[in-house]
């Protein structure tokens, strides 16, 4: 019987691994490699200082093009960038937005941002339009730009991602990293190593000391896309580091649950003969 | 098997109340007194482990709805707004959408447990019918469900298997228009499909008490596949026995799931659900979730769309003749060496449909899937018919207790009886 068994799971993986050869023709997409990120494993949170220079990077380049619509209060989350509040009340400050309804006149007007507005569009592209007019494809909103992002990993290596100790959960601010270090034609600002197809309607965004930095971090490529990924992942999962707290305590919880019931179990079922 | 009146109500009021309405007579028949085959394995405590599930998902539901706008302008961000601005909203929904995954886990495993121990054999044909009828209803749900986000996989999804409608000859484009309420899939799509994911679990629960009742008439099969012949021998009480195992099954079941909603919550969620559904830009790669797969890789190994959507419904339905179609008198794989090979080959030919499911099509793929859908179809109407007649089973144990005690002698009492 066992010799069966084992068979068929021997037929079962066979035909599996043909299965899984197929997606492997003619593949000249290079797969973002993986990196290492505060925010990941069991116990990973994210890192303030980084989610700051993140979102210098957001606000000094990619903003520009892209829109972020979260409400500038959340900058304060302590989870977050952990702004202060009065830091907020400046950044909020410093945007011009829309008024949702029209002042007595029946006229619409422009106001100084609060802390509950959200991040109003690039000044200027204020609609999806007209920054497709310009680029040919509208740069998309990055409110949950690192969650909207993943690629195909493949058999079997989905398999292990879902795993404890691997769990691989980033792979949204892994494929951002990568785009923005994938511009390696020289010469052709829109050809990205990364990018389905590499044609990718985003010139070049960044390069080697575009940002200020400072915190004493170096102005470099590297460390903008890994910080500005970092924050754009914040951004879609601000709710990461509690449940990842949360999550450990329910686990505790759970197994020690499931130790008692099993010795009950035991002990109840030990009655019968 | 049920029905005994084994509950005697011991206050006053109890009494009172127990001669207008035996409820507390019915729990304690169904949950207390009810006997349980002394051998049964883990793989009988998923019907508990769905019963939760079904409950979790209720609930979790209820608290979502409360937060939800089912509009195509509103829907995507009012999710979000559960995600980010709702206290434990993001558990609330973490713990709905992985639940769905779980619950079909869980159901999976509930079907093929039945099929290899031949559960679905006289006298329980019709508990059989009414599962496969509540697969059915959770196909649905889930489907209504997953339009619900408004990303664009769901607008695609929807899409896609509203327009299957459109195969039926003559009517079929009168009947899409009359599901989407227009002439797409649009906003009164949506918000028929909200009031319908929101009604159609309590359906299932319905379904749920007959499959019950229906259980508690036939009593539970058992990994010998013989029937209980001495209840004193062969069974044990609901309560204590079957209650603790089927509490310790749920909470390593837990585990599993706490696993999913906090540390690994988007695993099984597609990236393109994270954009908003626009009707100018379609995903560049439609894929259902997990649980539909193997049924959507049926449907796209055949050319002909109707008889594409005939297949994808038969491949279901079929399920409901199991009872007729597995011609053999024994009822459990244990005894059956040759169905035994053909279940597992079967259990690949579904997992390696799956697989293809969630791939893009090509030549290659096309191909192993028409291959794998024969097996499929192969297993249920040529092979279990044919192995009624031609296999050489082996032979059956003379009571459960029989066989529980020829497998706890040599270990000399020590060992518990029942536990696998
Ligand atoms: C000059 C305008 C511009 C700037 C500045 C810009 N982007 Fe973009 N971005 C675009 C456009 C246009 C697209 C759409 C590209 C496409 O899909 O072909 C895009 C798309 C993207 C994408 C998604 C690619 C995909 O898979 O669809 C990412 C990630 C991205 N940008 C990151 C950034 C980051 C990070 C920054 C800041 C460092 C940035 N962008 C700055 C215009 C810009
Ligand atoms: C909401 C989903 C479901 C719930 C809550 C549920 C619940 C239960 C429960 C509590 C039991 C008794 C415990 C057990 O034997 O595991 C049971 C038995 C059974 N269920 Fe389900 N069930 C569901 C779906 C299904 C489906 C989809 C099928 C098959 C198509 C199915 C087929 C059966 C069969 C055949 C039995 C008798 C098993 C045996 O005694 O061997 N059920 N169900």
């Amino acid at each position: 019987m066992n010799r069966l068994t084992t068979s068929i799971l021997a037929l079962a993986l066979t035909a599996m691994g043909a299965s899984a050869a197929l997606g492997q023709d003619a593949e000249d997409q290079p797969k973002p490699a993986r990196q290492s990120w505060s925010f990941s494993g069991l116990f990973g949170t994210y890192d303030q200082a980084q989610l700051q220079r993140g979102f210098q990077v957001y606000k000094e380049v990619c903003s520009n093009c892209h829109r972020l619509s979260i409400p500038f209060r959340t900058l304060a989350d302590p989870n977050g960038p952990a702004y202060s509040e009065a830091q907020v009340k400046a950044l909020a400050a410093s945007y011009q937005i829309v008024n949702d309804e029209p002042n007595d006149k029946g006229e619409i007007f422009k106001r100084a941002g609060t802390p509950a507005d959200i991040f109003p569009p690039p000044d200027a592209y204020p609609n999806s339009q007209a920054a497709a007019a310009a680029f040919g494809k509208a740069p998309p909103d990055m409110w949950l730009l690192a969650k909207a992002r993943k690629y195909e990993r493949g058999f079997p290596w989905f398999v292990f991602d879902a795993l404890p100790f691997d769990q691989y959960q980033e792979m949204g601010a892994d494929y951002i990293y990568a785009i923005l270090n994938g511009y390696t034609k020289s010469g052709d600002a829109q050809w990205n190593a990364y990018y389905p197809g590499h044609r990718i309607a985003m010139p070049q965004p960044i390069v080697d000391g575009a940002v200020a930095y400072t915190d004493g971090t170096p102005a470099k490529l590297d460390n903008y896309a890994r910080d500005v990924a970092a924050f754009l992942s914040w951004a879609s999962e601000p709710t990461l580091d509690t449940r990842k707290k949360i999550g450990f305590r329910v686990m505790i919880f759970l197994f020690a649950l499931a130790i008692l019931l099993y010795l009950t179990k035991k002990r109840i079922w030990s009655k019968l003969h | 098997m049920s029905g005994t009146p084994s509950y005697v109500p011991k206050s006053a009021i109890g009494k009172w109340f127990e001669s207008r309405l035996p409820i507390m007579g019915l729990v304690h028949s169904s949950f207390v007194a009810f006997p349980v085959p002394r051998n049964l394995n883990y793989l009988w405590t998923f019907g508990a482990i769905l019963a939760f599930m079904l409950g979790a998902q209720i609930v979790t539901g209820v608290i979502l709805a409360m937060h939800y706008v089912p509009s195509a302008t509103e829907a995507f961000a009012s999710v979000e707004h559960i995600m980010r601005d709702v206290n434990f909203g993001w558990l609330i929904r973490y713990l709905h959408t992985n639940g769905a995954s779980m619950f079909f886990f869980a159901v999976y495993v509930h079907m093929f447990r039945g099929i290899y121990y031949g559960s679905y054999k006289a006298p329980r044909e019709v508990l059989w019918i009414l599962g496969v009828i509540i697969y059915l209803l959770m196909m649905a749900t889930a489907f209504m469900g997953y339009v619900l986000p408004w990303g664009s996989m769901s607008f695609a999804g929807a899409t896609v298997i509203t327009n299957l409608f459109t195969a039926i000859p003559l009517v079929g484009t009168g009947v899409a228009h009359w599901l989407w309420g227009g002439y797409a899939v649009g906003d009164p799509t949506l918000n028929r499909f909200f009031s319908l994911h929101y009604l159609l679990p309590f359906m299932i629960a319905g379904v749920v008490g007959l499959h019950i009742w229906a259980l508690h008439v036939s009593g539970q099969n058992n990994p010998e596949g013989v029937e209980v012949k001495d209840v004193e021998r062969d069974t044990v009480a609901f309560t204590p026995y079957a209650t603790i195992k089927d509490l310790f099954g749920v909470s390593v079941f837990l585990i599993v799931y706490a696993w999913f909603v906090f540390y690994i919550p988007t695993y099984l969620l597609d990236a393109d659900n994270s954009v908003q559904a626009n009707p100018l830009v379609t995903p560049a790669h439609i894929v259902p979730e997990w649980y539909l797969l193997p049924f959507y890789a049926i449907l796209r190994a055949i050319p002909n769309k109707l008889v594409g959507v005939v297949a994808l419904g038969a491949a279901i339905v079929l399920l409901a003749f199991l009872p007729w179609l597995d011609t053999s008198s024994v009822k459990s794989g244990k005894y059956r060496p040759v169905f035994r090979v053909f279940f597992w080959l079967f259990v690949a030919c579904c997992v390696g449909l799956g697989y293809l499911g969630s791939q893009e099509v090509s030549d290659t793929a096309t191909l192993i899937a028409r291959i794998l859908a024969l097996g499929y179809f192969g297993f249920l109407l040529v092979v279990l018919p044919l192995l009624g007649v031609f296999e050489k089973t082996k032979p059956l144990p003379a009571s459960i207790a029989d066989a529980v005690l020829a497998k706890t002698k040599p270990a000399e009492a020590v060992a518990p009886p029942a536990s696998h």
